[in-house]
């Protein structure tokens, strides 16, 4: 469909509404800048950026209240963070920094070096979002700190391919219909390229048969293996089928 | 999370006299579980000492015809040893059983020993927890218990031992090798490790403050068919209802261990002379004086049918 038919669309569609309540009709009149966007060359991070903003701002005082409630000690809320040093490679390119302690692997990829393919879901490890490849091995960057990757070579969703040169995984995905709101797809990604690696080096799983044999490529095994990217789209089966499609052509 | 200064360590004795003088100082090796805890403010190490730099991830063959498998080992590197999926195959079930590849691929085997309960109420940071802040009250006695312990429970700490690897490794009567502040070394029955919660809930192990884990060790592989079944509210990637790790002779005789029942991996040596008798012979006797909650007194149910479908598995011979 083409920018002007959706906004055509679009207009038709708010013009044909039954009379709202007030809460309701200043939501539409929100929303309706946003078929415009098309030509303001604004990307949905600035849109969100802009959101978050607009949100903070409204809620500072109740925030604020919140945390002092929460800090058991104002000792404990004065320590000055502490900043070190770090050099570490992301995607082929050496990348020197100077950073929090606290900040972890995702932060420093998405804050501090702007590569915001790496997506971050839960932050605890629990959902597989923010998964990258380390020195070979595919980890949650949200429960490791920057600091503790001096020298790291680390491999992201923006290393794998570019949009005119996809990774085969890539190309599969989308060939597969693998993702619906995409967000977790990063990691999935960066996830199966891994998986296959693992089950290439003979790396045993929770369903292999036997474990002095050599691990199967069987559905059984991806799903298994894959059990630490949660979709919450659901398009678990499609990334199978993606997986297993890349898996067969390499074979 | 809470600001702290950052350390490397290159030498064992280092790292733990750095720990031992240094005021609210941590390790940090996968920090796979503290750095979830730090985020929430449940731990909140002023200072933590980096020790990945430690040379201490080779699994290597002892004298006594066992394995010594370096604190830095990865869970994913454990688990796909050749000789530990050969001689020790309950040790790599049990680690595959638990978390996903990401997390064993940076989880190591110290810290897998001292992951911390994942029950709810230690979690909240917004309820009493005599684990979390000592003296303050358990939330979870009287509350929502479905995945708390059964047995060795106190009146402080109903919480559980969350993790499957030491599951294994106290069936295998595993070892581990500690060095302290003072540079003294010691060596630990896995047995001994994980403690009771009693009236300090808050003291989770045998460790000292500073002590540093350097290895576990295994002793001469005993044979048997090695088997790790996990019970969980989905098929992966979840914490344990119950597990039963068991080593099973063609005799009948064998060991038994349990995991997701306790606030340690939970074994009754005296029981296992039950096992020809079958599965509720040795359970009896395993949780016998068990106090479950009515919400969680499936577990001991469980706990029988998970290990007579083990003893009937060892029957036919499949690991």
């Amino acid at each position: 469909m083409l920018d002007s038919d959706f906004r055509t669309t679009n207009a038709i569609f708010t013009v044909s509404l039954p009379p709202t309540p007030n809460k309701e009709r200043n939501l539409m009149n929100d929303m309706n800048p946003l078929s415009q966007l098309g030509d303001m060359k604004l990307t949905r991070r600035d849109v969100l950026i802009a959101g978050a903003v607009s949100t903070a701002a409204a809620s500072v005082p109740g925030l604020a209240a919140a945390q002092t409630a929460a800090l058991p000690t104002p000792q404990a809320a004065a320590q000055p963070p502490v900043m070190a040093k770090l050099s570490l490679k992301v995607n082929g390119k050496t990348e020197s920094l100077d950073v929090d302690t606290r900040t972890t692997l995702l932060d420093v990829l998405r804050e501090n070096l702007h590569m915001t393919g790496t997506k971050k879901g839960c932050d605890h490890g629990q959902c597989g979002a923010c998964t990258v490849i380390v020195d070979g091995r595919r980890i949650n960057s949200c429960l490791s700190l920057a600091v503790m990757h001096e020298g790291s070579s680390v491999t992201t969703i923006e290393g794998l391919g570019t949009p005119d040169k996809l990774h085969p995984m890539q190309a599969a995905f989308v060939k597969h219909d693998g993702f619906q709101c995409g967000y977790c797809t990063p990691g999935q990604i960066c996830s199966a390229v891994a998986v296959l690696e693992e089950i290439k080096q003979g790396i045993p799983s929770h369903v292999t048969g036997s474990l002095t044999e050599k691990p199967l490529l069987s559905a059984a095994e991806l799903r298994e293996r894959m059990s630490g990217n949660i979709c919450r789209c659901g398009a678990y089966s499609n990334i199978i089928d993606a997986i297993s499609e890349v898996a067969g052509s390499k074979a | 999370m809470r600001a702290f200064t950052y350390q490397k360590a290159t030498v064992p004795a280092d790292a733990a006299a750095l720990v031992g003088r240094t005021q609210q100082a941590k390790f940090i090796a996968g920090g796979t579980n503290l750095l979830d805890l730090m985020k929430l403010e449940i731990e909140t190490p002023a200072a933590l000492v980096d020790v990945n730099h430690l040379a201490l991830k080779k699994i290597e063959a002892t004298p006594e015809g066992g394995l010594r498998i370096g604190a830095l080992v990865t869970n994913t590197d454990l688990a796909s040893d050749a000789r530990v999926r050969k001689d020790y195959g309950v040790l790599s079930r049990a680690i595959l059983a638990g978390a996903s590849a990401q997390l064993r691929n940076k989880a190591t085997t110290a810290g897998n020993l001292l992951q911390r309960t994942r029950c709810s109420y230690f979690y909240d940071t917004n309820m009493p927890c005599n684990k979390r802040v000592p003296g303050s009250g358990c939330s979870a006695i009287g509350g929502y218990t479905r995945q708390l312990a059964v047995i060795g429970v106190s009146d402080s700490c109903i919480a559980t031992y969350p993790g499957d690897m030491a599951v294994a490794m106290r069936l295998l009567d595993a070892s581990v090798e500690t060095v302290a502040p003072n540079g003294a070394k010691r060596v630990i029955p896995i047995a001994d490790f994980h403690r009771l919660p009693g009236n300090t809930p808050h003291i989770e192990t045998a460790l000292m403050p500073g002590e540093l884990i350097t290895a576990v060790t295994l002793p001469k592989p005993i044979g048997g068919v090695h088997i790790y079944h996990k019970v969980r509210d989905r098929s992966s990637y979840a914490f344990a209802l119950i597990s039963v790790a068991a080593v099973i002779q063609k005799d009948g005789t064998g060991r038994v261990a349990v995991g997701g029942v306790a606030h340690k991996p939970w074994r009754v040596e005296a029981a296992e002379a039950n096992m020809p008798q079958g599965a509720k012979a040795v359970a009896d006797q395993l949780l016998a004086g068990a106090k479950p909650t009515e919400e969680n007194a499936f577990k001991v149910t469980l706990v029988q049918r998970t290990l007579a479908a083990v003893i009937s598995q060892a029957k036919k011979g499949q690991a």
